[in-house]
């Protein structure tokens, strides 16, 4: 019986799934373009990146720092079986810069600030500040909306930078002052390894596009949430977790077009 | 009820989903008159405010405020009509994040470029007239249930709108509050010339600043006129409904079938009727 009902059920979910993936797109594309809006205001949007980006700093530094230091060891681990030590820095440079910085720093910044995010919305939701705006004739997409969305945009790619140095920096830590390994030839070897367009630039497009769906997906959850006690938690919850999953979802297809 | 109408409802349907919430609703409120719309619970008394305000479109009928078909009208159209439009919500729906100044500052913020001085001047004057011109610096987690409604009046009057909407401005509040607001949205009314729209099952008060009442039941207008008219009503309807009877054409009990003692001995499943 299970495996009968298992049927209907798909398709029932993908009947419900459509409608809602469509609405998003809407709410999306309404949040983009409200930037146009008369009531959309530079501060708000210089004061959520504040809020997105420097309050989220730390986190991110700290964390850089240990998957730098991790990667240091590990990477040393694989390489000194084929005395190819030398090639660390270049091994630690390209892990963060190519996927651990962006993909670390999306997943992060989902709990961080895009739980932050959904729970914002959808208590302004619940307790009628949204339905409050449109009343006194100003657009909630222009006002809370598009700040939240673009600041997403904005700030993911300046974290994922800082990431990626701090990153660095940890893997240097424990590749020449702890293992040993030649501090002249580690800086060198990444320097003459790794590319602009094809390295740096290719991490931070995916730290972008990530930005983009983070934000969207955290926005959207609040936006479409319940407007109950029961409702905001789950948002919360659906948007981290919703969040997660396409970050390395659209991490596979990016790097799969990207790769060269 | 001679005076020109302000706000006109012909024959507006409204369902969310299967459920039928108005049934042809015809309305006319005159400008000046505090109007209130009573009804049970769920009745539809608030998706009429909305409807009125444009948040909500009706499926058919047509609504006209000042003048204008909101049906006809896009999306700036509607936008500029409500910058004439008030609205006090239920649970006041005031902004966490600001000040009680900053909150009855903010139509004024987002809709004009006026000077500090003058902005001052005029959120000073709606909190003075709330009573609450000592209270602009409490964040709104610093007031009491009765002066953040009256903050919420404050913001809902500063742009001196044509209409207001108030959504249940009783509910909540103690005795005291309850006569503060009910004196505040006669005089606000007076002094603004403006016109108001009361949605609220607290019939006492509601009756004693109203000029006019409407009560809605299943989605249509039983009974309306002064409230005096409307106490000497002869509707069953109107009178269990004014007169707070628990039964009456107003079943006290939801549908269930007839043999009680086999419902006690059961078990309760989601969506079954017992």
């Amino acid at each position: 019986m299970a495996f009968l009902d298992f049927v209907p059920n798909l398709g029932r979910r993908v009947l419900l799934t459509i409608p809602n993936l469509g609405a998003a797109t809407r709410f999306l594309l309404r949040s983009l373009v409200a930037v146009l809006n008369r009531h959309f205001s530079i501060q708000q949007l210089l004061k959520q990146v504040y809020g997105f980006g420097v309050r989220s700093l730390l986190l991110m530094m700290i964390a850089a720092f240990f998957t730098g230091m991790v990667l240091g060891f590990q990477g040393y681990y694989a390489l000194v079986r084929f005395g190819a030590t030398s090639a660390l820095g270049t091994l630690v440079a390209l892990s963060l810069l190519r996927e651990l910085g962006p993909v670390l720093t999306a997943l992060l910044f989902a709990g961080r600030a895009g739980s932050a995010l959904t729970a914002e919305i959808s208590s302004m939701k619940a307790t009628e500040q949204l339905s409050a705006m449109e009343m006194m004739a100003v657009n909630p997409f222009a006002w809370v909306v598009a700040p939240r969305l673009w600041a997403g945009i904005i700030v993911v790619p300046i974290l994922c930078v800082i990431f990626d140095l701090v990153g660095i920096f940890g893997g240097y830590l424990i590749s020449v002052p702890v293992l040993g390994v030649d501090g002249g030839t580690f800086w060198a070897q990444m320097q003459s390894n790794v590319t602009f367009s094809g390295d740096i630039l290719t991490g931070l497009f995916k730290a972008l596009c990530f930005g983009l769906v983070v934000t969207w997906i955290a926005a959207w959850q609040g936006y479409a949430a319940q407007p109950t006690a029961e409702g905001v938690g789950n948002a919360t919850t659906r948007s981290v977790v919703t969040a997660s999953l396409a970050v390395l979802g659209l991490d596979f297809i990016l790097t799969a077009l990207l790769f060269t | 009820m001679a005076a020109e109408a302000l706000v006109e409802l012909e024959n507006v349907h409204f369902s969310r989903g299967p459920h039928m919430v108005l049934a042809g609703v015809d309305m006319r409120i005159s400008q000046g008159a505090i109007v209130s719309l009573m009804g049970a619970s769920g009745g539809g008394k608030t998706t009429m405010l909305n409807l009125m305000a444009g948040t909500l479109a009706p499926q058919s009928g047509r609504i006209r405020v000042a003048g204008q078909d909101l049906q006809a009208l896009d999306f700036e159209g509607v936008y500029r009509l409500r910058r004439r439009m008030g609205m006090l919500f239920q649970h006041s729906a005031l902004f966490t994040d600001f000040s009680a100044f900053e909150n009855v500052a903010f139509p004024l913020r987002r809709h004009f470029r006026l000077s500090e001085s003058i902005l001052r001047k005029l959120v000073l004057m709606k909190l003075e007239a709330v009573g609450l011109r000592g209270a602009a610096g409490l964040m709104p987690a610093e007031l009491s249930g009765g002066m953040g409604r009256r903050v919420a009046l404050a913001r809902a009057v500063v742009m001196d709108p044509m209409l207001i909407f108030y959504d249940e401005p009783f509910t909540g509040l103690d005795p005291i509050s309850v006569g503060i607001i009910a004196t505040l949205i006669r005089r606000l009314n007076n002094a603004l010339g403006a016109t108001s729209i009361l949605v609220s099952h607290d019939v006492q008060e509601t009756f004693s600043i109203a000029d006019y009442g409407y009560i809605l039941a299943g989605g249509k207008i039983i009974a309306e006129g002064s409230p005096a008219a409307l106490r000497a009503s002869d509707s069953e309807l109107a009178r269990q409904f004014l007169g707070g009877q628990p039964d009456g054409p107003v079943p006290f009990h939801y549908p269930a079938k007839d043999d009680y003692a086999t419902a006690l001995t059961g078990s309760v499943a989601a969506g079954e009727v017992i």
